[in-house]
């Protein structure tokens, strides 16, 4: 079968033929020179899309959660795209891509699209094609587009500099007072979710939730938007309904309000240097490739410091780049 | 691996077969042996199957099948495949079956059948000579 070019690719992905929208993630996952120009003409094209990220740790419920939420999406007639991301091996670069499972209750309805990603090394959650597969759904028509991070720690936080409505979901059990009150993730909230609440130990984890968010409106001025609380439990069905609540009532504040704007702003900024830090890291590779080694060699003999032959490496790189603009 | 990334497969179960054992074997064979494979869970339709291989555009759809059914489960899978404007996909069977079903499902497209003999290493090298043949896409 021959090779279609992308810019008809994305003509068709805009008519929502998801064999083009499928494919055209896979190029931009790839990072092939060809599809960059039409990525670029695609963004041009985007910006009417909600986009949700969802956060939490590995095995707090997030697949689960997600799988809930689409389906009541649906209900209100939105069409949602989730992108959802899980770890690559470091060892192998391969990977295991599981989250679709706890998905398959969406797996009959065209509405919904679901792809999963992996990491590759990218760190903050998110995998480095991201927001391009972000692009390309809203591009096929997607009004809700849903990025589930890869499991987290304490410190990725990166999903809420890439999302209008960063939900957090917690699982009981996992912490105190103290670990709701520490500094990271828990910190990215618009909409907190405690995940599994038919647990008895549920309602200390909404508790300490609460209290931690009710030390910090003592703190800080007042804003737009007060950061709910939502217990949740896929198996009972309950919470759902009251999540849907709140994030149509933060899609509002994202898209209309002043704070929204300024979120946009955010956004861009966080896009822009984010891909700036790609390209560098691209072309440190490709000239670190060839200008590492004879430095670690001196670097080795104790010929220089460290410091002074990473200037030398670094100053490889600015050369490289004057000499292709 | 492709010129461009990691080897993207997807292992399905499909009908009412219910044993999985030897298609996580497989699944941790492949990511161990650098793939990106989605896994999608028992019980799966053919809809719901070709559905997720179009939308993870994988390089390879596997299909494990134990019950017999694979004379009515891939006829299926390549009229869906076909409708998605999906015919480019690679589609191998794995499990247990009958030589002549293998024949029967080879003469319909099926590019290669690993049953349940095959060494992990020939499932890597086939799979990987199967998408270099194929190319860019």
């Amino acid at each position: 079968m021959s090779y279609i070019p992308s810019d008809i690719l994305a003509e068709r992905a805009a008519r929502g033929e998801l064999q083009a929208v499928g494919r055209l993630i896979s190029r931009a996952e790839a990072g092939v020179p060809e599809v960059r120009t039409t990525l670029a003409a695609i963004y041009r094209r985007t910006g009417a899309a909600h986009v949700i990220g969802i956060t939490g740790v590995a095995g707090s419920g997030k697949s689960t959660l997600v799988a809930g939420l689409a389906l009541r999406l649906r209900q209100v007639g939105d069409k949602v795209g989730i992108v959802a991301i899980d770890p690559s091996s470091p060892y192998s670069g391969g990977s295991i891509l599981g989250d679709r499972i706890r998905m398959s209750e969406l797996a009959a309805d065209p509405g919904i699209f679901i792809r999963s990603m992996a990491t590759r090394g990218a760190l903050g959650g998110m995998a480095r094609a991201t927001l391009e597969a972000v692009d390309i759904l809203d591009l096929a028509g997607f009004d809700a587009i849903i990025i589930e991070t890869v499991g987290v720690g304490q410190d990725e936080v990166e999903i809420a500099r890439a999302s209008h409505t960063t939900i957090v979901v917690s699982a009981p059990g996992l912490g105190d007072g103290i670990q709701a009150i520490k500094a990271g993730t828990l910190e990215i909230a618009d909409i907190h979710v405690v995940s599994k609440c038919d647990r008895s130990d549920a309602n200390r984890t909404l508790m300490d939730l609460k209290q931690m968010l009710m030390l910090g409106h003592a703190a800080a001025a007042s804003t737009d938007w007060q950061v709910p609380v939502i217990g949740v439990s896929a198996y009972s069905g309950e919470g759902i309904d009251a999540l849907v609540t709140a994030i149509t009532r933060h899609r509002a504040v994202a898209f209309r309000s002043a704070a929204g704007q300024t979120r946009r702003l955010a956004i861009a900024d966080f896009r822009l240097r984010k891909t700036a830090e790609n390209l560098l890291a691209e072309r440190f590779a490709a000239v670190a490739a060839e200008g590492a080694p004879p430095l670690a060699r001196r670097l080795a003999d104790r010929d220089a410091g460290p410091y002074t032959l990473a200037r030398e490496l670094v100053a490889n790189l600015l050369a490289w780049e004057s000499k292709h603009e | 691996m492709t010129e461009t990334g990691p080897i993207r497969m997807l292992l399905a179960k499909v009908g009412l077969d219910g044993h999985d054992r030897g298609v996580k074997v497989v699944a941790r064979t492949l990511r161990d042996a650098g793939m990106d494979v989605i896994y999608s869970g028992l019980h799966r339709t053919p809809e719901e199957v070709v559905t997720a291989a179009v939308q993870e555009d994988v390089d390879v759809l596997g299909v494990s099948l134990l019950s017999g059914t694979q004379l009515t489960v891939f006829p299926r899978i390549f009229a869906l495949l076909g409708q998605y404007g999906a015919g480019d996909m690679i589609v191998v069977a794995g499990g247990v079956m009958p030589d002549e079903d293998v024949a029967a499902i080879k003469a319909m497209g099926v590019r290669a059948v690993l049953l349940q003999d095959t060494p992990p290493e020939t499932i890597v090298t086939t799979l990987r000579r199967l998408v270099a043949e194929r190319g860019a896409r």
